[in-house]
């Protein structure tokens, strides 16, 4: 029962996100200053969720090491964005150098 | 002939989308897999897919379901995570006003960061079409199928292979947000919202109920509007010479 309250509350706050913009149009003004803040919200607020994942993967302490195999596919990922200039470049890129990465790890090799 | 064009549009608006797509197989497979090792039934999982459809979110309501948050703190976090997606209505506003009301609901229930990325760019272009909404239309489809199909082949990997979860495949999530991010830092006030956002996150982790990721987002925004006023500024004048 919960999780249909849970899907139905996201579902209605998503579409609402997505849609109510449109109906009200004529009616809604944008200050300049909330026009602006809008431009920060989507880098602000995924930044605010790769941070932790990549620094804290456990949720315990923070790993700053080479060792967390979470940071440097981050780093990885971040160095082959800023190159590429390409989604899908970065992400695969990304991926498969955390793979190798924890791999090497979980070997033993270093 | 308008039936030809508005295949014509459907058909590039898909194709144009494709590589997204590619990007978002592991993303849907690994959001299946996980969603029942964390406490999300099947019927759950798939349910947030069909009617929610919004893959960083899902991600992180399976996160907060695993950490035992109860569902009014996951809808609240949603509408947070989920908030950037106005900033896409708010851009194509000029275009979608235009259209029946049908089509306004069916565009935004399907206004993903993929598929807005890609459609901005066909209303932008300065041709004729009348029929760019079937662009955007044959963008969204072709992410909510593969989106929905790529959840259930999750569902069946995650009962085949108990433990996938340790493979870290959550981190295709942080590759994709990272890919999505690097396009915003553009300037100076765009940098300070994203080291602001990430440093408040690292240190309020500990929050309950993921409050941590909502301090962060509205002090990363706050960073970034504060910096661009004062860039501005100074950039201005205002007596102010040099460094």
């Amino acid at each position: 029962m919960e999780t249909v309250w849970m899907v139905s509350g996201m579902a209605l706050v998503t579409f609402s996100i997505r849609y109510l913009l449109l109906p009200l149009s004529s009616r809604i003004h944008f200050s300049p200053i909330v026009q602006r803040a809008l431009g920060y919200v989507p880098p602000a607020v995924l930044a605010a969720i790769i941070v932790p994942a990549a620094l804290l993967p456990d949720g315990g302490e923070i790993q700053l090491t080479w060792r967390n195999p979470y940071l440097m596919g981050a780093l990885l990922t971040a160095a082959i964005g800023w190159r590429f200039r390409n989604m899908l470049v970065t992400i695969l890129g990304g991926m498969a150098g955390f793979a190798v990465w924890q791999w090497v790890l979980r070997a033993g090799w270093i | 002939m308008s039936t030809r064009s508005r295949r014509l549009e459907f058909l590039n608006g898909a194709r144009d989308t494709l590589p997204l797509v590619i990007g978002a197989v592991p993303f849907g497979i690994i959001f299946g897999t996980l969603a029942e090792g964390a406490g999300l039934s099947a019927w759950g999982a798939m349910g947030m897919s069909l009617f929610v459809f919004a893959g960083s979110s899902q991600f992180i309501a399976v996160g907060l379901i695993g950490a035992g948050t109860v569902w009014p703190m996951i809808v609240l976090t949603t509408f947070v995570v989920n908030f950037r997606h106005l900033l896409y209505t708010a851009t194509l506003l000029p275009y979608l006003a235009r259209l029946p009301r049908r089509w306004q609901v069916v565009l935004a229930f399907g206004l993903t960061d993929e598929t807005f990325a890609v459609s901005v760019g066909r209303w932008g272009r300065w041709d004729e079409s009348a029929f760019k909404h079937w662009y955007q239309f044959g963008s969204m489809l072709l992410m909510y199928v593969n989106w929905n199909v790529c959840t259930l082949v999750g569902i069946a990997a995650g009962r085949l292979l108990r433990g996938i979860g340790g493979w870290g495949l959550d981190f295709a999530m942080v590759a994709a947000f990272i890919g999505i991010v690097i396009p915003f830092l553009k300037d100076r006030p765009h940098y300070c919202a994203v080291l602001v956002a990430g440093g408040v996150a690292l240190v309020f982790n500990g929050l309950p109920h993921k409050l941590g990721l909502i301090v962060a987002s509205v002090l990363g925004i706050a960073a970034g509007v504060a910096a661009e006023a004062l860039m501005n500024s100074l950039s201005s004048g205002d007596g102010v010479k040099g460094d």
